[in-house]
């Protein structure tokens, strides 16, 4: 595989993560639904579009735009998107209207903006950008799909990808989810959810896109080695796909200085996380941030771009630590996340 | 020189046929699938016609096995019958003998459970095991658990273009040396969802569509699944597997024009199809014959026929829509479309645009309209979609 960076970041999320990427300063979120903190769309987008664009299309326009402008790219050689459920918002919106008008008086508004590729599209169409243009939409393994094209785009010759992933909070969608205790139920608990003992997550929006390159720049933030996803994987094999995963990239388990994992709370599902926590990932430093990014298909893109920050800026935030190891300098960052026991994937950084 | 990257498999259902046997029978006698919707209640059934496969949900379950707790969408359900189809057909015994992915496209995805129970799921807990049949994964994720697929599952939504990205992709992956074996495909049913999306647009035809028409009136909406098995020179080799054909030439290009309509000029179409005729290393006089995306709304048929012109001159190939037997199957169309462009090279056949009369003036270009005898090399099929997204893909003969 071809050498390739990390030149530009962006993230929408329920942090203010656009004007302050002091992760430190985040809050923990204690709603059981905490939708994203709105940037000042006015700098990134036309006013007239702004009331046209639902949620999702404008948190997924402007990550990419802040990752463009860091890796000062105009026009990239491919647009890859990830989104596990789509344009949520105007697909509710069309699907009511439907069922509650008999299929009568409906505008088509809503219906075009419905299909999952509405973000890619509407970012190519504000770049005017005629490249490679895709939408992943594999539940968990939306936002790594997109990552797994981007390399194999640069592989094949490709200089400079955006890439990246984005969920919207839909209210029926949302509502169908509560219906069946993927969201957690009652009060969370003021220090938010690592310690909840409950079942389902606390459910969020956002938008993070990147900038994949092959060259190093000065603004680089990682070199980015590999990513796998597995569809399903008994618990018992976890481990051992890691350490094929690993090898395959010529490293070792004693290679990684810090893991971030994707555990969201949900006591039916962390102990898939709390197993290599106390196994395999013993002596290695062991972060997370969904009590932060809250959970939505796409998440695991809030801690692909918190493993950007943490290799360029060598600070791990305190308000991420899972346990008191610390191995600095940061050199191997591996990202391990999944999501109600399917979808998992591994992703692997180093510093530049 | 290799030709490309091998197709050792298909499987198909549509409405001309549960089978890619009973697809090509229907192909070469000129029988369309096109009739009135039977199995969705919906206001516009006497005013739309549909590409509507006749089996219903119950028959597919009992044919597929499937307990009566099970939580298919119809969209799963049609796309486990055309997997099964590929892969027994491709004749694979143990499906991890080698590296082996699935790739799969939807739009509409478990829509037509969602639309149904829409409101009695908050009454009711027994149709709450939909809700999780809802999100586009859910398919491919039933039918990898089926095939016993574990590692590489992904899925795409490009709108109407969805599966030719799908191949696309599992042909750069069987390149990359990432995957040994891919499955690659897509499904959509029928939904109130999207007959009443496409009826806001004003493209739904009240009659049989009529691609590439002067006078065409708009699309049927249909249902398909289909999929494809692609395999490493490597794979073929060691089982010796007999080739369909070859995924040659493959090009994905946004028109970055507008969310729903094709630019005048077709310039992402014609972007798509020079850059997989580049991949395929061949020029555009040696395509035999084109598969268009064909819709048959005014907007579509128009910007296709400037794009083919742009790229092919004065000399454009022999060219037939086969949406006018399907009706437009969305994310599954280009994969169907992909089956029929294996069944022309190998059966030297191009199968005929069906109730077409006059040429659109601007362009004139007259498809093929009787079953035609040819030798046929390289066949190009275009999928166009929402959002710009335009693809290519050519297949060459084995």
């Amino acid at each position: 595989m071809k050498d390739c960076y990390i030149n530009g970041i962006g993230c929408v999320s329920a942090q203010d993560s656009t004007v302050d990427s002091a992760i430190e300063n985040y809050r923990v979120l204690t709603d059981r639904i905490t939708h994203a903190r709105k940037p000042n769309y006015r700098d990134y987008i036309k006013p007239a579009m702004i009331r046209r664009m639902s949620t999702g299309v404008k948190m997924g326009v402007v990550a990419a735009s802040i990752a463009m402008k860091e890796a000062e790219l105009e026009n990239p050689d491919a647009i890859i998107s990830g989104t596990g459920l789509g344009c949520s918002i105007d697909s509710d919106k069309f699907l009511k209207k439907i069922v509650d008008n008999n299929e009568q008086f409906l505008t088509p508004t809503a219906f075009i903006q419905s299909t999952h590729n509405t973000v890619g599209a509407q970012v190519a169409l504000g770049l005017r950008c005629n490249a490679y243009n895709i939408t992943y939409v594999h539940n968990a393994l939306s936002f790594e799909s997109a990552m797994l094209d981007a390399q194999l785009m640069i592989s094949e010759g490709a200089s400079n990808i955006l890439f990246g992933g984005v969920d919207e909070l839909g209210d029926y969608t949302t509502s169908l989810f509560d219906l069946i205790d993927h969201v957690k139920k009652g009060e969370v608990i003021e220090n938010g959810i690592l310690n909840s003992n409950t079942k389902g997550a606390i459910f969020s929006e956002g938008a993070q896109f990147f900038v994949l390159a092959d060259n190093i720049s000065d603004n680089s933030y990682a070199k980015f080695i590999d990513v796998a996803i597995y569809n399903v994987l008994p618990q018992n094999s976890i481990e051992e796909k890691l350490v094929q995963f690993l090898s395959v990239n010529n490293f070792e388990i004693s290679d990684i200085d810090v893991v971030i994992l994707g555990t969201n709370g949900d006591v039916n599902f962390d102990g898939i996380y709390s197993d290599l926590q106390e196994s395999v990932f013993k002596s290695t430093q062991q972060i997370c941030y969904k009590h932060l990014s809250g959970e939505y298909n796409t998440a695991s893109g809030f801690g692909f771009w918190t493993a950007c920050n943490i290799l360029k800026n060598q600070l791990i935030p305190k308000n991420l630590m899972l346990n008191e190891i610390k191995n600095v300098p940061v050199k191997n960052i591996l990202i391990y996340n999944q999501y109600r026991s399917e979808n998992h994937s591994f992703t692997l950084l180093s510093s530049c | 020189m290799s030709k490309g990257v091998a197709i050792t498999g298909m499987g198909i259902i549509s409405s001309i046929g549960n089978t890619v046997e009973e697809n090509y029978q229907s192909l070469i006698s000129k029988t369309p699938g096109i009739s009135r919707i039977e199995s969705i209640d919906t206001i516009h059934k006497n005013n739309i016609k549909v590409g509507e496969v006749k089996t219903s949900n119950q028959e597919f379950i009992q044919q597929l096995g499937l307990p009566q707790s099970n939580n298919y969408s119809r969209t799963a359900l049609l796309a486990e019958i055309s997997v099964l189809e590929a892969v027994e057909n491709a004749g694979i015994k143990d499906m991890n003998s080698c590296k082996t992915g699935l790739i799969s496209a939807t739009s509409v995805a478990g829509m037509d459970k969602t639309e149904k129970y829409y409101y009695s799921l908050f009454e009711e807990s027994q149709n709450r095991k939909y809700i999780t049949a809802h999100p586009a994964g859910d398919a491919t994720t039933k039918i990898a658990n089926r095939l016993g697929i574990t590692d590489f599952v992904t899925t795409i939504s490009t709108a109407c273009s969805s599966s030719a990205n799908a191949i696309m992709l599992g042909a750069r992956m069987i390149k990359a040396g990432k995957l040994d074996r891919v499955i690659v495909g897509g499904a959509d049913c029928l939904s109130k969802f999207t007959i009443n999306g496409f009826k806001t647009l004003m493209i739904l035809s009240e009659d049989n569509c009529r691609p590439f028409d002067a006078d065409r009136t708009g699309l049927n909406l249909g249902e398909a699944a289909a999929f494809l098995v692609l395999e490493s020179d490597a794979q073929v080799k060691k089982c010796n597997k007999e080739i369909l054909g070859y995924v040659s030439g493959y090009a994905n290009a946004n028109d970055a024009f507008h969310q729903t309509a094709s630019s005048e000029n077709g310039e992402g179409a014609t972007l798509a199809m020079t850059k997989a005729l580049k991949i395929a290393n061949i020029s555009a006089n040696e395509i035999d014959y084109i598969n268009a995306h064909g819709t048959a709304t005014n907007n579509n048929d128009a910007s296709e026929s400037k794009a083919i012109r742009r790229v092919f001159g004065d000399t454009v190939p022999d060219l037939s829509s086969t949406k006018s037997y399907t009706g437009h199957t969305l994310a599954a169309a280009a994969v169907i479309e992909a089956v029929y462009s294996i069944l022309a090279l190998q059966n030297a056949t191009v199968f005929p645009n069906l109730n077409f009369k006059t040429a659109i003036p601007e362009t004139n270009i007259t498809p093929v309209t009787e079953v035609l005898k040819k030798d046929l090399n390289h066949v190009l099929s275009n999928s166009f979609g929402f959002g710009g997204n335009c693809s290519t893909l050519i297949f060459s003969k084995a």
